[in-house]
């Protein structure tokens, strides 16, 4: 159990299915995909998922030319965030409010930028180097860009956790409310993957880019036809209260932290380990003091890589079962690998299976890979689960090792 | 090249780095600071934008001479007409 009681109040995202839960929660349950294309430097166009949210809704265009476009992302999803959870700037004690956010990477896209623009069109000259390029390329920038836009005043910094780093972000958000380092926490995560070419490029020499004619079909986990991954970009961020604090305020309580786990496989730069990617899974219910039985719904981390996919089945196949009655599902086979953003992201799209009682299916999956063959996988149309959905656990994990685990319960107040 | 054409050019730059802005009343005489709402990084961005756009390079220590569209027209007219000749 947590030292703290740690609840969700507001969500406030974007994604290439929509700028708000509703909206992309509505897709969701209709299986439709989001990914489209993207045009990549010196790739052509790429299967993506792009994201079409009014970045001038919460920015002025003058932020929008200085700031990233993780920055940005990170901005329309505090604001959303703070909104649906009904409060307001002029309520809130800013020096109490911390902002957490997941990140795979960032840098890559501003450093890309500049390089290729003095070798197109500056002779490598230095001097035509941007001055913005070093508060665009800190670490921290898309946490700090959010404190700048809403004049917070607490702490803010971003947590590195390659594609685990969406969960990563809730979870210094639930430890620092724990602390007390904070009354209010913004966190989640972003990307603006799909804005360096080099993230393509790279997937791409590891043999793990997907490829489709048809972009909507490209994103395909545990399918026989998967063949790699396709970039997203995206972002979503929670505000998250001590429960206390909540409950005072009289706050729309959507859900509860139950429990969390992050490891190291210790093994490997790229491949996964299944068997660290398990006991992350057991030590997350131990926490969440719950067995395997309880858990109504496992939103899965896979990629569509053809052995990572594998990998993560090997791991839920070890703790759940026919017994369990566990479903699970997967959300990038929707929007594709939002990076830094998935985990948080897949978690809010199926958060309103609390209230629903319904798993949003995994799409794409036209022949089953029997390796990936899980019990209680949802295929394609969203499945209604008997006695409803109330406790959601959510995988997500990235490169170098990390593995992360999150388990919501469904608040009854 | 003439000063009034010299000011076009750095109205032209301030709409691209300070989109928000009202620029239909700018006062040729008066501190660009003390009627935009511009701060130092965005008289770099002036700086670099001369730089890429026309060539003309402004040595750090003489970033004031463009605090007004009446002193960029003075101070950058010689170095566009060198430009020009050039």
């Amino acid at each position: 159990m947590l030292q703290e009681r740690i609840v969700i109040t507001g969500i406030g995202l974007t994604s290439p299915l929509g700028n708000n839960l509703e909206s992309f929660r509505e897709k969701l349950l209709a299986g439709v995909s989001g990914v489209s294309t993207f045009p990549v430097r010196n790739m052509g166009n790429q299967p993506a998922g792009v994201c079409d949210f009014e970045q001038t809704k919460y920015q002025k265009r003058k932020e929008v030319r200085i700031g990233t476009r993780a920055g940005g992302i990170g901005i329309y999803c505090a604001h959303e965030a703070l909104a649906n959870a009904g409060l307001s700037l002029a309520e809130l004690d800013p020096s109490q409010v911390g902002v957490y956010l997941g990140i795979t990477e960032h840098g890559n896209v501003e450093t890309e930028t500049e390089v290729c623009q003095l070798f197109d069109h500056y002779s490598e000259e230095v001097k035509y180097w941007s001055h913005h390029h070093n508060p665009r390329t800190v670490a921290n920038n898309p946490a700090g860009e959010i404190t700048i836009n809403l004049g917070l005043t607490g702490p803010h910094y971003t947590v590195g956790a390659a594609c685990a780093a969406g969960n990563a972000g809730i979870i210094q958000g639930v430890q620092m409310l724990s602390l007390g380092e904070c009354d209010l926490a913004l966190a989640g995560g972003v990307s603006e993957s799909i804005r360096a070419y080099g993230i393509f490029a790279g997937f791409k020499s590891q043999g793990a880019l997907a490829t489709h004619e048809d972009p909507t079909k490209a994103s395909r986990p545990f399918d026989r036809g998967r063949n790699g991954i396709v970039v997203s970009e995206g972002g979503c961020i929670y505000v998250l209260e001590r429960l206390n604090d909540a409950v005072k305020r009289g706050a729309n309580i959507i859900a509860e932290i139950l429990g969390y786990r992050i490891n190291s496989d210790g093994t490997d730069y790229v491949l996964p380990n299944p068997e660290r990617q398990e006991q992350c899974i057991r030590q997350a219910l131990d926490r969440a003091e719950i067995d395997a039985s309880m858990v109504d719904l496992v939103s899965s981390h896979a990629t569509a890589t053809p052995q990572g996919d594998e990998q993560e089945c090997k791991a839920l196949r070890n703790v759940f079962s026919e017994e369990t009655k566990t479903l699970i599902n997967n959300t990038k086979s929707f929007i594709g690998h939002s990076m830094g953003a998935a985990g948080a992201l897949e978690l809010a799209g199926n958060i309103p299976s609390f209230i629903d009682g319904t798993a949003h299916g995994t799409i794409n999956l036209d022949d089953l890979d029997p390796s990936c063959a899980l019990p209680g996988l949802v295929m394609n149309e969203a499945q209604q689960k008997k006695g409803g959905i109330n406790i959601i656990l959510n995988n997500s994990f990235g490169m170098l090792g990390i593995n992360s685990v999150l388990i919501l319960k469904k608040f009854v107040g | 090249m003439n000063k009034d054409k010299i000011k076009q050019i750095v109205l032209d730059i301030i709409a691209e780095i300070a989109p928000d802005e009202d620029l239909s009343d700018v006062k040729p005489e008066i501190r660009l600071r003390d009627q935009l709402d511009l701060d130092s990084m965005d008289f770099l961005d002036i700086v670099m934008e001369l730089r890429k756009q026309h060539g003309i390079d402004v040595p750090e220590a003489e970033y004031r001479e463009l605090e007004s569209l009446e002193s960029c027209g003075n101070y950058l007219l010689p170095k566009f007409e060198a430009g020009a000749a050039a």
